[in-house]
Protein backbone atom coordinates (compact mmCIF):
# COMPACT_ATOMS: atom_id res chain seq x y z
CA UNK A 1 0.00 0.00 0.00
CA UNK A 2 2.71 2.50 1.04
CA UNK A 3 4.88 2.23 -2.51
CA UNK A 4 1.38 3.10 -3.95
CA UNK A 5 0.54 6.13 -2.29
CA UNK A 6 4.50 7.11 -2.19
CA UNK A 7 4.10 9.50 -5.08
CA UNK A 8 0.85 10.76 -4.42
CA UNK A 9 2.70 12.10 -1.24
CA UNK A 10 5.75 13.79 -3.29
CA UNK A 11 3.12 15.11 -5.20
CA UNK A 12 1.67 16.93 -2.51
CA UNK A 13 4.90 18.00 -0.82
CA UNK A 14 5.64 19.39 -4.77
CA UNK A 15 2.97 21.40 -4.75
CA UNK A 16 3.54 22.87 -1.42
CA UNK A 17 6.95 23.34 -2.13
CA UNK A 18 5.85 25.19 -5.19
CA UNK A 19 3.08 27.41 -3.18
CA UNK A 20 5.78 28.09 -0.77
CA UNK A 21 8.29 29.99 -3.60
CA UNK A 22 5.83 31.29 -4.84
CA UNK A 23 4.31 33.04 -1.64
CA UNK A 24 8.33 33.60 -0.37
CA UNK A 25 8.67 35.42 -4.17
CA UNK A 26 6.02 37.47 -3.49
CA UNK A 27 6.59 38.44 0.42
CA UNK A 28 10.40 39.09 -0.87
CA UNK A 29 8.75 41.62 -3.54
CA UNK A 30 6.37 43.38 -0.74
CA UNK A 31 9.56 43.35 1.74
CA UNK A 32 11.64 45.10 -0.50
CA UNK A 33 8.32 47.83 -1.29
CA UNK A 34 8.18 48.08 2.75
CA UNK A 35 12.40 49.16 3.10
CA UNK A 36 11.36 52.00 0.45
CA UNK A 37 9.54 53.16 2.76
CA UNK A 38 11.53 52.92 5.84
CA UNK A 39 15.09 53.64 6.04
CA UNK A 40 16.94 51.95 3.28
CA UNK A 41 20.21 50.53 5.09
CA UNK A 42 17.91 48.82 7.50
CA UNK A 43 17.29 45.08 6.44
CA UNK A 44 14.86 44.66 9.04
CA UNK A 45 11.70 43.75 7.47
CA UNK A 46 9.19 46.52 7.48
CA UNK A 47 5.44 44.68 8.25
CA UNK A 48 3.57 47.87 8.39
CA UNK A 49 5.22 49.46 5.67
CA UNK A 50 4.75 46.18 3.52
CA UNK A 51 1.15 45.82 3.97
CA UNK A 52 0.18 49.60 3.85
CA UNK A 53 1.48 49.27 0.26
CA UNK A 54 -0.16 46.39 -0.77
CA UNK A 55 -3.93 48.07 0.62
CA UNK A 56 -3.57 51.51 -0.26
CA UNK A 57 -3.17 52.75 -4.14
CA UNK A 58 -0.24 53.20 -6.49
CA UNK A 59 0.62 54.53 -9.56
CA UNK A 60 2.45 51.45 -10.71
CA UNK A 61 1.30 47.63 -10.57
CA UNK A 62 4.37 46.05 -9.14
CA UNK A 63 4.57 42.30 -10.20
CA UNK A 64 7.56 41.05 -8.74
CA UNK A 65 11.01 42.03 -7.48
CA UNK A 66 12.52 44.85 -5.78
CA UNK A 67 10.64 48.50 -6.01
CA UNK A 68 13.27 49.80 -7.92
CA UNK A 69 14.41 47.39 -10.74
CA UNK A 70 12.06 45.36 -10.27
CA UNK A 71 8.65 44.41 -12.93
CA UNK A 72 5.93 46.70 -12.77
CA UNK A 73 3.42 47.94 -15.07
CA UNK A 74 3.73 52.02 -15.15
CA UNK A 75 0.65 53.28 -15.26
CA UNK A 76 -0.30 56.21 -16.92
CA UNK A 77 -0.36 59.82 -14.64
CA UNK A 78 -2.76 62.21 -15.72
CA UNK A 79 -2.14 65.26 -13.96
CA UNK A 80 -4.27 68.90 -14.28
CA UNK A 81 -2.35 71.40 -13.91
CA UNK A 82 -2.55 74.30 -15.49
CA UNK A 83 -3.37 72.37 -18.95
CA UNK A 84 -3.47 68.29 -19.20
CA UNK A 85 -0.36 66.36 -18.57
CA UNK A 86 -0.29 62.82 -19.69
CA UNK A 87 2.94 60.61 -19.06
CA UNK A 88 4.11 57.22 -17.77
CA UNK A 89 4.66 56.78 -14.02
CA UNK A 90 7.66 55.07 -14.70
CA UNK A 91 8.97 58.84 -15.08
CA UNK A 92 8.78 58.90 -11.52
CA UNK A 93 8.93 54.98 -10.06
CA UNK A 94 12.94 55.49 -12.27
CA UNK A 95 13.13 58.95 -10.66
CA UNK A 96 15.48 59.95 -8.18
CA UNK A 97 14.96 59.25 -4.40
CA UNK A 98 15.40 62.84 -2.66
CA UNK A 99 15.60 62.82 1.42
CA UNK A 100 14.71 65.62 3.47
CA UNK A 101 14.64 66.16 6.63
CA UNK A 102 11.32 66.53 8.67
CA UNK A 103 10.69 69.94 10.32
CA UNK A 104 9.58 68.81 13.58
CA UNK A 105 11.05 65.10 13.78
CA UNK A 106 14.23 66.03 12.39
CA UNK A 107 14.49 62.29 10.64
CA UNK A 108 15.26 62.01 7.13
CA UNK A 109 12.35 61.47 4.60
CA UNK A 110 12.31 60.14 1.32
CA UNK A 111 10.39 61.07 -1.34
CA UNK A 112 10.33 60.80 -5.41
CA UNK A 113 11.41 63.61 -7.48
CA UNK A 114 9.72 63.01 -11.14
CA UNK A 115 12.26 62.93 -13.93
CA UNK A 116 11.70 63.88 -17.88
CA UNK A 117 7.92 65.07 -18.07
CA UNK A 118 7.92 64.66 -14.75
CA UNK A 119 9.87 67.22 -13.78
CA UNK A 120 9.51 69.57 -10.88
CA UNK A 121 6.89 66.85 -9.30
CA UNK A 122 7.05 64.84 -6.19
CA UNK A 123 5.77 61.43 -4.83
CA UNK A 124 5.53 61.00 -1.47
CA UNK A 125 3.19 58.14 -0.28
CA UNK A 126 1.86 57.84 -3.88
CA UNK A 127 0.48 61.17 -3.45
CA UNK A 128 1.91 64.30 -6.50
CA UNK A 129 2.97 67.39 -5.37
CA UNK A 130 4.46 69.89 -7.01
CA UNK A 131 8.00 70.65 -5.81
CA UNK A 132 9.34 74.10 -4.80
CA UNK A 133 13.04 74.23 -5.65
CA UNK A 134 13.17 70.62 -5.86
CA UNK A 135 12.45 70.02 -2.25
CA UNK A 136 9.23 68.91 -0.52
CA UNK A 137 8.41 70.36 3.16
CA UNK A 138 7.42 67.68 5.29
CA UNK A 139 6.32 68.38 8.97
CA UNK A 140 5.61 65.48 11.47
CA UNK A 141 5.14 63.27 8.18
CA UNK A 142 3.11 65.46 6.45
CA UNK A 143 3.48 67.53 3.64
CA UNK A 144 3.17 71.18 4.24
CA UNK A 145 3.27 74.46 1.70
CA UNK A 146 3.54 71.78 -1.47
CA UNK A 147 0.46 72.31 -3.75
CA UNK A 148 -1.44 68.45 -4.28
CA UNK A 149 -1.75 68.40 -7.78
CA UNK A 150 -5.29 67.41 -9.41
CA UNK A 151 -4.48 63.81 -10.05
CA UNK A 152 -6.47 62.06 -12.52
CA UNK A 153 -4.14 59.23 -12.93
CA UNK A 154 -5.20 55.73 -14.10
CA UNK A 155 -3.73 54.26 -11.01
CA UNK A 156 -3.65 50.62 -9.71
CA UNK A 157 -7.47 50.77 -8.20
CA UNK A 158 -8.53 52.81 -10.95
CA UNK A 159 -7.22 49.60 -13.81
CA UNK A 160 -8.84 47.32 -11.34
CA UNK A 161 -12.03 49.39 -11.28
CA UNK A 162 -12.19 48.98 -15.12
CA UNK A 163 -11.28 45.05 -15.07
CA UNK A 164 -14.16 44.82 -12.68
CA UNK A 165 -16.54 46.67 -14.91
CA UNK A 166 -15.13 44.56 -17.70
CA UNK A 167 -15.36 41.49 -15.99
CA UNK A 168 -19.32 42.12 -15.01
CA UNK A 169 -20.00 43.40 -18.18
CA UNK A 170 -18.47 40.04 -20.24
CA UNK A 171 -20.11 37.85 -17.59
CA UNK A 172 -23.47 39.20 -17.34
CA UNK A 173 -23.87 40.22 -20.85
CA UNK A 174 -23.41 36.49 -21.59
CA UNK A 175 -26.20 35.77 -19.37
CA UNK A 176 -28.34 38.30 -20.94
CA UNK A 177 -27.98 36.37 -24.24
CA UNK A 178 -28.45 33.50 -23.21
CA UNK A 179 -32.10 34.54 -21.92
CA UNK A 180 -32.06 36.70 -25.06
CA UNK A 181 -31.62 33.18 -26.90
CA UNK A 182 -33.45 31.08 -25.63
CA UNK A 183 -36.44 33.02 -23.93
CA UNK A 184 -38.11 32.42 -20.64
CA UNK A 185 -36.86 28.82 -20.05
CA UNK A 186 -35.10 27.02 -17.16
CA UNK A 187 -31.75 28.86 -16.44
CA UNK A 188 -28.32 26.89 -18.42
CA UNK A 189 -24.61 27.23 -17.36
CA UNK A 190 -23.19 30.33 -16.02
CA UNK A 191 -27.55 31.92 -15.97
CA UNK A 192 -27.90 28.65 -13.83
CA UNK A 193 -25.57 30.23 -11.57
CA UNK A 194 -26.01 33.87 -11.62
CA UNK A 195 -30.13 33.06 -11.67
CA UNK A 196 -30.48 32.72 -7.75
CA UNK A 197 -28.13 35.40 -7.17
CA UNK A 198 -30.32 37.71 -9.47
CA UNK A 199 -33.68 36.45 -7.74
CA UNK A 200 -32.32 36.31 -4.09
CA UNK A 201 -31.54 40.35 -4.73
CA UNK A 202 -34.75 40.94 -6.29
CA UNK A 203 -36.58 38.97 -3.74
CA UNK A 204 -35.11 39.27 -0.41
CA UNK A 205 -33.01 42.25 -0.89
CA UNK A 206 -35.69 44.45 -2.59
CA UNK A 207 -38.31 43.11 -1.99
CA UNK A 208 -38.69 42.19 1.21
CA UNK A 209 -37.30 45.67 2.85
CA UNK A 210 -38.75 48.06 -0.27
CA UNK A 211 -42.18 46.33 -0.46
CA UNK A 212 -44.55 44.46 -3.06
CA UNK A 213 -45.64 47.46 -5.01
CA UNK A 214 -42.22 49.71 -5.37
CA UNK A 215 -39.53 47.69 -5.32
CA UNK A 216 -39.10 47.05 -8.99
CA UNK A 217 -37.76 50.53 -9.70
CA UNK A 218 -34.98 49.97 -7.28
CA UNK A 219 -34.10 46.97 -8.28
CA UNK A 220 -31.42 47.67 -11.44
CA UNK A 221 -29.66 49.93 -8.83
CA UNK A 222 -29.41 47.40 -5.95
CA UNK A 223 -28.57 44.84 -8.69
CA UNK A 224 -25.87 46.93 -9.96
CA UNK A 225 -24.36 47.64 -6.58
CA UNK A 226 -24.51 44.22 -5.12
CA UNK A 227 -22.39 42.54 -8.27
CA UNK A 228 -19.89 45.54 -8.69
CA UNK A 229 -19.32 45.23 -5.06
CA UNK A 230 -19.17 41.07 -4.82
CA UNK A 231 -17.20 40.75 -8.20
CA UNK A 232 -14.75 43.24 -6.68
CA UNK A 233 -14.13 41.64 -3.86
CA UNK A 234 -13.21 38.83 -5.63
CA UNK A 235 -11.65 39.89 -7.60
CA UNK A 236 -9.61 41.01 -4.70
CA UNK A 237 -8.82 38.05 -3.44
CA UNK A 238 -7.22 37.11 -6.72
CA UNK A 239 -3.11 37.51 -6.00
CA UNK A 240 -2.05 37.92 -9.27
CA UNK A 241 -2.69 40.39 -12.33
CA UNK A 242 -6.35 41.25 -12.98
CA UNK A 243 -6.76 41.06 -9.39
CA UNK A 244 -4.98 41.85 -6.28
CA UNK A 245 -5.74 45.59 -5.75
CA UNK A 246 -7.48 46.52 -2.87
CA UNK A 247 -10.49 48.16 -4.80
CA UNK A 248 -13.20 47.53 -2.18
CA UNK A 249 -11.34 48.05 0.79
CA UNK A 250 -10.69 52.17 -0.78
CA UNK A 251 -12.09 54.52 1.17
CA UNK A 252 -13.09 56.51 -2.22
CA UNK A 253 -14.77 53.52 -3.55
CA UNK A 254 -17.08 52.61 -0.82
CA UNK A 255 -17.68 56.24 -0.18
CA UNK A 256 -18.80 57.16 -3.65
CA UNK A 257 -20.99 53.64 -3.06
CA UNK A 258 -22.84 55.46 -0.10
CA UNK A 259 -23.22 58.36 -1.72
CA UNK A 260 -25.28 56.72 -4.17
CA UNK A 261 -27.71 54.82 -1.72
CA UNK A 262 -28.08 58.11 0.09
CA UNK A 263 -28.95 60.28 -3.26
CA UNK A 264 -31.67 57.61 -4.29
CA UNK A 265 -32.93 57.04 -0.77
CA UNK A 266 -33.17 61.09 -0.67
CA UNK A 267 -34.65 61.31 -4.10
CA UNK A 268 -37.27 58.71 -3.34
CA UNK A 269 -38.25 60.30 0.19
CA UNK A 270 -41.77 61.03 0.26
CA UNK A 271 -43.42 63.01 2.82
CA UNK A 272 -43.71 60.94 5.52
CA UNK A 273 -40.33 60.14 5.60
CA UNK A 274 -39.70 63.57 5.85
CA UNK A 275 -42.27 64.12 8.48
CA UNK A 276 -40.91 61.57 10.85
CA UNK A 277 -37.22 63.17 11.02
CA UNK A 278 -39.14 66.50 11.36
CA UNK A 279 -42.00 65.68 13.67
CA UNK A 280 -41.94 62.49 14.72
CA UNK A 281 -44.98 61.00 15.61
CA UNK A 282 -45.38 59.99 19.51
CA UNK A 283 -42.72 62.21 20.70
CA UNK A 284 -43.75 65.47 22.69
CA UNK A 285 -43.05 68.50 21.13
CA UNK A 286 -41.03 69.77 23.60
CA UNK A 287 -38.55 67.17 22.57
CA UNK A 288 -38.82 68.07 19.19
CA UNK A 289 -35.32 70.28 18.96
CA UNK A 290 -33.55 67.58 20.26
CA UNK A 291 -34.94 64.86 18.40
CA UNK A 292 -34.27 66.38 14.74
CA UNK A 293 -30.71 67.15 14.90
CA UNK A 294 -30.40 64.08 15.60
CA UNK A 295 -32.89 62.46 12.84
CA UNK A 296 -30.84 64.84 10.56
CA UNK A 297 -27.48 63.45 11.30
CA UNK A 298 -29.07 60.18 11.17
CA UNK A 299 -29.95 60.41 7.32
CA UNK A 300 -26.22 60.35 7.44
CA UNK A 301 -25.04 58.41 9.54
CA UNK A 302 -26.65 55.32 7.75
CA UNK A 303 -24.66 55.72 4.75
CA UNK A 304 -21.68 56.93 6.45
CA UNK A 305 -21.76 53.12 8.12
CA UNK A 306 -21.84 51.57 4.87
CA UNK A 307 -18.66 53.37 3.79
CA UNK A 308 -16.91 52.44 6.59
CA UNK A 309 -18.55 48.73 7.08
CA UNK A 310 -16.87 47.70 3.15
CA UNK A 311 -13.93 49.61 3.77
CA UNK A 312 -12.83 48.34 6.86
CA UNK A 313 -14.25 44.87 6.16
CA UNK A 314 -11.98 44.34 3.16
CA UNK A 315 -9.06 46.60 4.33
CA UNK A 316 -9.12 44.04 7.39
CA UNK A 317 -9.48 40.98 5.67
CA UNK A 318 -6.52 41.84 3.45
CA UNK A 319 -4.68 42.89 6.25
CA UNK A 320 -4.77 39.80 8.07
CA UNK A 321 -3.75 37.49 4.91
CA UNK A 322 -0.95 39.81 4.96
CA UNK A 323 -0.26 39.94 8.26
CA UNK A 324 -0.20 35.78 8.48
CA UNK A 325 2.10 35.37 5.86
CA UNK A 326 4.62 37.87 6.99
CA UNK A 327 4.91 35.81 10.12
CA UNK A 328 7.63 33.86 8.11
CA UNK A 329 9.57 36.94 6.87
CA UNK A 330 9.82 38.20 10.93
CA UNK A 331 10.94 35.43 11.72
CA UNK A 332 13.65 34.77 8.97
CA UNK A 333 12.05 31.27 8.87
CA UNK A 334 10.67 28.69 6.65
CA UNK A 335 9.41 26.43 9.12
CA UNK A 336 7.01 28.67 10.43
CA UNK A 337 5.06 28.24 7.05
CA UNK A 338 3.54 25.80 8.78
CA UNK A 339 1.63 27.65 10.83
CA UNK A 340 1.45 31.11 8.62
CA UNK A 341 0.25 29.30 5.89
CA UNK A 342 -2.60 27.24 6.93
CA UNK A 343 -3.34 30.17 8.73
CA UNK A 344 -3.26 32.63 5.48
CA UNK A 345 -5.56 29.97 3.80
CA UNK A 346 -8.34 29.67 6.46
CA UNK A 347 -8.87 33.40 6.46
CA UNK A 348 -8.39 33.73 2.51
CA UNK A 349 -11.45 31.03 2.28
CA UNK A 350 -13.46 33.52 5.05
CA UNK A 351 -12.79 35.89 2.97
CA UNK A 352 -14.96 34.52 -0.08
CA UNK A 353 -17.35 34.14 2.39
CA UNK A 354 -16.64 37.97 3.28
CA UNK A 355 -16.91 38.77 -0.46
CA UNK A 356 -20.43 38.01 -0.55
CA UNK A 357 -21.72 38.95 2.98
CA UNK A 358 -20.43 42.64 2.34
CA UNK A 359 -21.87 42.84 -0.80
CA UNK A 360 -25.14 41.20 0.61
CA UNK A 361 -25.08 42.94 3.08
CA UNK A 362 -24.95 46.23 1.62
CA UNK A 363 -27.57 45.85 -0.69
CA UNK A 364 -29.50 44.67 2.02
CA UNK A 365 -29.35 47.52 4.08
CA UNK A 366 -29.24 50.49 0.99
CA UNK A 367 -32.64 48.20 0.08
CA UNK A 368 -33.41 49.46 4.00
CA UNK A 369 -33.24 52.62 3.92
CA UNK A 370 -34.69 53.28 -0.05
CA UNK A 371 -37.89 51.02 1.70
CA UNK A 372 -37.90 53.70 5.18
CA UNK A 373 -38.13 56.66 2.36
CA UNK A 374 -41.03 55.40 0.37
CA UNK A 375 -42.91 53.25 3.06
CA UNK A 376 -46.56 54.98 3.55
CA UNK A 377 -48.02 55.74 7.01
CA UNK A 378 -49.48 53.29 8.56
CA UNK A 379 -51.71 55.46 10.59
CA UNK B 1 -4.01 59.00 7.54
CA UNK B 2 -4.51 59.07 3.85
CA UNK B 3 -5.46 55.27 4.08
CA UNK B 4 -9.03 56.96 5.23
CA UNK B 5 -8.81 60.11 2.95
CA UNK B 6 -10.97 59.70 -0.27
CA UNK B 7 -8.74 60.57 -3.47
CA UNK B 8 -10.51 63.31 -5.65
CA UNK B 9 -9.27 61.11 -8.83
CA UNK B 10 -10.19 57.78 -7.71
CA UNK B 11 -13.44 59.65 -6.74
CA UNK B 12 -14.19 60.55 -10.44
CA UNK B 13 -13.31 57.46 -12.30
CA UNK B 14 -15.14 55.38 -9.78
CA UNK B 15 -18.01 57.55 -10.57
CA UNK B 16 -17.86 57.70 -14.10
CA UNK B 17 -17.36 53.89 -14.39
CA UNK B 18 -20.73 53.04 -11.89
CA UNK B 19 -22.36 55.30 -13.51
CA UNK B 20 -21.52 53.92 -17.33
CA UNK B 21 -22.12 50.56 -15.23
CA UNK B 22 -25.28 51.20 -13.77
CA UNK B 23 -26.50 52.61 -17.46
CA UNK B 24 -25.35 49.83 -19.56
CA UNK B 25 -26.39 46.91 -16.76
CA UNK B 26 -29.84 48.65 -16.35
CA UNK B 27 -30.60 49.15 -20.05
CA UNK B 28 -28.76 46.10 -21.86
CA UNK B 29 -28.54 43.31 -19.03
CA UNK B 30 -31.09 43.45 -16.30
CA UNK B 31 -34.18 44.23 -17.90
CA UNK B 32 -33.83 41.45 -20.53
CA UNK B 33 -32.73 39.15 -17.63
CA UNK B 34 -35.23 40.36 -15.13
CA UNK B 35 -38.39 40.41 -18.01
CA UNK B 36 -37.21 36.33 -18.82
CA UNK B 37 -37.27 35.58 -15.50
CA UNK B 38 -40.36 37.08 -14.66
CA UNK B 39 -42.00 35.72 -17.10
CA UNK B 40 -40.56 32.64 -16.83
CA UNK B 41 -42.19 32.31 -13.41
CA UNK B 42 -45.41 33.46 -14.51
CA UNK B 43 -45.96 30.86 -16.74
CA UNK B 44 -44.62 28.35 -14.21
CA UNK B 45 -47.37 29.80 -11.40
CA UNK B 46 -50.05 29.52 -14.64
CA UNK B 47 -49.35 25.88 -15.73
CA UNK B 48 -49.22 25.11 -11.79
CA UNK B 49 -52.72 26.32 -11.79
CA UNK B 50 -53.88 25.34 -15.02
CA UNK B 51 -52.54 21.77 -13.53
CA UNK B 52 -54.88 22.17 -10.11
CA UNK B 53 -57.80 23.51 -12.87
CA UNK B 54 -57.61 20.30 -15.32
CA UNK B 55 -57.45 17.82 -12.23
CA UNK B 56 -60.29 19.52 -11.18
CA UNK B 57 -62.17 19.32 -14.37
CA UNK B 58 -61.10 15.93 -14.35
CA UNK B 59 -62.82 14.93 -11.19
CA UNK B 60 -65.85 16.57 -12.56
CA UNK B 61 -65.31 14.98 -15.80
CA UNK B 62 -65.01 11.39 -13.98
CA UNK B 63 -67.76 11.93 -11.95
CA UNK B 64 -70.26 13.17 -14.94
CA UNK B 65 -69.07 9.58 -16.88
CA UNK B 66 -69.86 7.79 -14.03
CA UNK B 67 -73.46 9.27 -13.57
CA UNK B 68 -73.81 8.62 -17.52
CA UNK B 69 -72.68 4.98 -17.17
CA UNK B 70 -75.49 4.68 -14.69
CA UNK B 71 -78.15 5.96 -16.83
CA UNK B 72 -77.03 4.25 -19.52
CA UNK B 73 -77.12 1.16 -17.02
CA UNK B 74 -80.03 2.08 -15.71
CA UNK B 75 -82.05 2.33 -19.43
CA UNK B 76 -80.45 -0.44 -21.18
CA UNK B 77 -81.71 -2.44 -17.92
CA UNK B 78 -85.24 -0.94 -18.34
CA UNK B 79 -84.90 -1.43 -22.41
CA UNK B 80 -84.37 -5.28 -21.63
CA UNK B 81 -86.97 -5.23 -19.50
CA UNK B 82 -89.55 -3.54 -21.31
CA UNK B 83 -88.25 -6.18 -24.62
CA UNK B 84 -88.97 -9.16 -22.15
CA UNK B 85 -92.00 -8.23 -21.21
CA UNK B 86 -93.14 -7.56 -24.85
CA UNK B 87 -91.90 -10.35 -26.08
CA UNK B 88 -93.89 -12.45 -23.58
CA UNK B 89 -96.42 -10.61 -24.53
CA UNK B 90 -96.23 -11.92 -28.30
CA UNK B 91 -95.85 -14.90 -27.30
CA UNK B 92 -98.81 -15.18 -25.47
CA UNK B 93 -100.81 -13.19 -27.72
CA UNK B 94 -99.85 -15.65 -30.58
CA UNK B 95 -100.72 -18.32 -28.56
CA UNK B 96 -104.12 -17.19 -27.83
CA UNK B 97 -104.67 -16.28 -31.37
CA UNK B 98 -103.16 -19.76 -32.75
CA UNK B 99 -105.86 -21.60 -29.83
CA UNK B 100 -108.87 -19.48 -31.95
CA UNK B 101 -107.15 -20.40 -35.37
CA UNK B 102 -107.36 -23.87 -34.11
CA UNK B 103 -110.83 -23.94 -32.75
CA UNK B 104 -112.22 -22.29 -36.00
CA UNK B 105 -109.99 -24.56 -37.85
CA UNK B 106 -112.21 -27.36 -35.71
CA UNK B 107 -115.25 -26.47 -35.74
CA UNK B 108 -115.50 -25.39 -39.48
CA UNK B 109 -113.74 -28.75 -39.98
CA UNK B 110 -116.32 -30.77 -38.09
CA UNK B 111 -119.27 -28.67 -39.73
CA UNK B 112 -117.66 -29.87 -43.27
CA UNK B 113 -117.60 -33.64 -41.55
CA UNK B 114 -120.97 -33.03 -40.71
CA UNK B 115 -122.06 -31.96 -43.99
CA UNK B 116 -120.54 -34.25 -45.50
CA UNK B 117 -121.64 -37.10 -43.51
CA UNK B 118 -125.14 -35.94 -44.31
CA UNK B 119 -124.48 -36.03 -47.71
CA UNK B 120 -123.76 -39.39 -47.77
CA UNK B 121 -126.39 -40.65 -45.99
CA UNK B 122 -128.38 -39.01 -48.09
CA UNK B 123 -126.68 -40.47 -51.24
CA UNK B 124 -126.53 -43.55 -48.98
CA UNK B 125 -130.66 -44.02 -48.85
CA UNK B 126 -130.79 -43.05 -52.52
CA UNK B 127 -128.81 -45.67 -53.19
CA UNK B 128 -130.36 -47.94 -51.14
CA UNK B 129 -133.76 -47.21 -52.58
CA UNK B 130 -132.34 -47.88 -55.78
CA UNK B 131 -130.86 -51.33 -54.77
CA UNK B 132 -134.27 -52.04 -53.33
CA UNK B 133 -135.76 -51.04 -55.87
CA UNK B 134 -133.86 -52.81 -59.06
CA UNK B 135 -134.09 -55.96 -56.12
CA UNK B 136 -137.91 -55.74 -56.57
CA UNK B 137 -138.06 -55.24 -59.96
CA UNK B 138 -135.99 -58.31 -60.51
CA UNK B 139 -138.19 -60.16 -57.83
CA UNK B 140 -141.05 -59.13 -59.48
CA UNK B 141 -139.31 -60.42 -63.17
CA UNK B 142 -138.61 -63.51 -61.63
CA UNK B 143 -142.47 -64.12 -60.00
CA UNK B 144 -143.70 -63.31 -63.21
CA UNK B 145 -141.66 -64.62 -65.37
CA UNK B 146 -144.64 -67.88 -65.62
CA UNK B 147 -147.93 -67.82 -65.50
CA UNK B 148 -148.57 -70.00 -62.62
CA UNK B 149 -146.17 -67.45 -60.85
CA UNK B 150 -148.14 -65.06 -62.52
CA UNK B 151 -151.10 -66.72 -61.24
CA UNK B 152 -150.30 -67.42 -58.19
CA UNK B 153 -149.04 -64.09 -57.65
CA UNK B 154 -152.22 -62.81 -58.46
CA UNK B 155 -154.00 -64.89 -56.11
CA UNK B 156 -151.91 -64.03 -53.26
CA UNK B 157 -152.51 -60.47 -53.67
CA UNK B 158 -155.84 -61.14 -54.44
CA UNK B 159 -155.94 -62.61 -50.34
CA UNK B 160 -154.08 -59.89 -49.49
CA UNK B 161 -156.21 -57.51 -50.69
CA UNK B 162 -159.19 -59.92 -49.26
CA UNK B 163 -157.83 -60.12 -46.26
CA UNK B 164 -157.34 -56.37 -46.36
Amino acid sequence: MTHIMAPKKIMKSLILALFAIFLVHFANASSSAGQHEGKSEEKEFDVNGMIMHHIKDAHEWHLWGPEHGGTSIYLPIILIDGGLKTFSSSHFYHGSIVAVKDHKTGLDVEFIAGAGPAEGYGLFHEKIYKLNEGKLSIEDGHVHGNIKVLDFSITKNVLSLFFGAIFILIIMSSVARFYKKNGAVAPKGLAKFLEPLIVMVRDDVAKSNIGEHKYKKYVPYLLTIFFFIFFNNLLGLVPILPGGANLTGNISITLFLAICTLVVTLASSNKNYWKHIFATPGVPVALLPIMIPIELVGILTKPFALMIRLFANMTAGHIIVLALVSIIFINKNAAWGALSVPMALFISVLELLVAFLQAYLFAMLSALFIGGAVEESHH
Amino acid sequence: MDLILPEFGLLFWMALVFICLLFVLTKFIWKPILSSVNEREQKISESLELAVKTQAEMKAMQAANENLLKEAKAERDAIVKDAKETATKMIEDAKVVAKSEAEKVISAARQAIETEKGAAIAELKTQVAAFSIEIAEKIVRGELSSDDKQKALAEKLATDINLN
